[in-house]
């Protein structure tokens, strides 16, 4: 049996580590409030360009078609976007977003395809490393920041632009944890190019839309803006689902601790008892020898 | 007859009311909505979207770009970016049309997109150096 004070000292650690979790999850609480109405706020925004995309997308096709809009024509190479956390303690967050990019590229290589990684997040890096690495060549973190903007996923968004526009990849597909409730978070994984074209809008149930200056030139700067927005909500989503499964993690972790404490003490007074069971039989044995 | 006015950013929804005239930045030069337009597709350059009412303006709101869509009954406008003129910086935007230019300066004249792209940053800073000025 483990002395008395070994066992105040391990009480006393359980106990710290309790409050550290649990002051973690009300902070992960407040943070995922925050990031829920944020990704609120960005709705709108979302639902008038995929309307506005479905308008003009059913007016372009053929060889003139934008390359963010059908593609390059072939599926040979494959771009990933694995969006994670920075920071861990968040469950299995971060593991799940790696374990599926992982299994994604497997089966594309199975195929015959060739993969490229571009993880968003530094967990997602850290894990895909370990298998991937030659697969990933540079890869973004906000690691430090205190929220995300558009401006961040505005600039993810030109990076894979140039890179489709180049020809360097053909389909881009972006994997992230779609907010769905604070218990529970669906890696997803959206095709961003060849962009899925939505239904067509409700302008163009009225009849002939006159678009100014060009459907070409303003789908030119429309499917950017519309890879960046979905980039954007991914984002954000994955920012939500990072504070609930942080906060579910960490109820976990709290109650847990609790267990453990409750355990301990019993232990420890059992320890106690002894004790004094002990020194009273010393004692009454020792009057007796007289 | 007013026509409903919707403002939105990526980040948020900036406004969203009825208002009797709306004129717009377009691509191709500034243009007034009214009730009862035709349905239209519009890019925008960087420039100030007005709400008028009674010949006055009542409202408006530099945008530093984006797209508006036009049906009957509403105006929904798409703006990259959009901030009331009242809280610009005249220097912030001298120095962003500074950079701007030294931008179009430095980009390929070969790469058509490029010179395209700073040619409309320049402009977009122009609009917002006039909105600040208005002010």
């Amino acid at each position: 049996m483990p002395s008395l004070k070994s066992l105040r000292m391990r009480i006393n650690s359980v106990k710290s580590t309790q409050k550290i979790t649990s002051a973690m999850k009300m902070v992960a609480a407040s943070k995922l409030r925050r990031a829920q109405s944020q990704a609120e706020a960005a709705r709108p925004y979302a639902v008038r360009m995929e309307r506005m995309l479905g308008t003009l997308a059913a007016s372009v096709s053929g060889p003139l078609a934008p390359r963010l809009l059908v593609g390059t024509g072939k599926e040979q190479t494959h771009l990933l976007l694995p969006v994670t956390a920075d920071r861990g303690l968040a469950g299995a967050f971060n593991t799940n977003i790696g374990r599926l990019t992982r299994n994604i590229a497997r089966r594309l290589e199975a195929d015959g395809r060739t993969v490229r990684i571009l993880p968003v997040g530094r967990k997602g890096r850290d894990y895909l490393r370990r298998e991937l690495a030659s697969r990933i060549g540079e890869d973004i973190s906000f690691a430090g920041r205190k929220s995300i903007g558009y401006a961040d996923a505005a600039a993810i968004a030109q990076r894979v632009t140039a890179l489709v526009e180049s020809g360097e990849v053909d389909v881009v597909t972006v994997i992230y944890n779609r907010f769905h409730s604070v218990i529970s978070q669906i890696p997803t994984e959206t095709r961003l190019v060849p962009a899925p074209v939505p239904e067509a809008g409700s302008v163009a149930a009225g009849g002939v839309v006159e678009v100014e200056p060009e459907e070409t030139e303003v789908l030119a700067r429309l499917l950017p803006q519309n890879l960046a927005v979905q980039i954007y909500r991914a984002l954000l989503e994955s920012a939500a689902g990072e504070h609930g499964a942080r906060m579910t993690a960490m109820d976990n972790a709290t109650r847990n601790a609790g267990d453990m404490i409750k355990r301990l003490t019993l232990n420890y007074n059992r320890a106690r008892q002894a004790n004094i069971t002990k020194e009273l039989i010393e004692i009454i044995s020792g009057a007796e020898a007289v | 007859m007013p026509i409903d006015l919707e403002i939105v950013s990526p980040e948020k929804m900036l406004f969203a009311a009825p208002v009797e005239m709306v004129t717009l930045p377009a691509a191709e030069g500034e243009m007034g909505v009214l009730a009862q337009h035709a349905p239209m597709l519009v890019l925008l350059r960087g420039g100030t979207v007005r709400t008028w009412a009674g010949g006055k303006v009542v409202q408006s709101l530099y945008v530093s770009g984006g797209f508006a869509e036009i049906t009957p009954t509403k105006v929904t406008v798409l703006a990259n970016a959009a901030t009331p003129p009242a809280e610009l910086s005249r220097a912030a935007a001298e120095r962003q049309l500074a950079d701007a230019q030294s931008a179009y300066t430095a980009a390929d004249k070969n790469d058509v997109a490029a010179t395209s792209a700073a040619l409309d940053a320049i402009q977009s800073a122009q609009a917002m150096v006039e909105a600040a000025q208005a002010a």
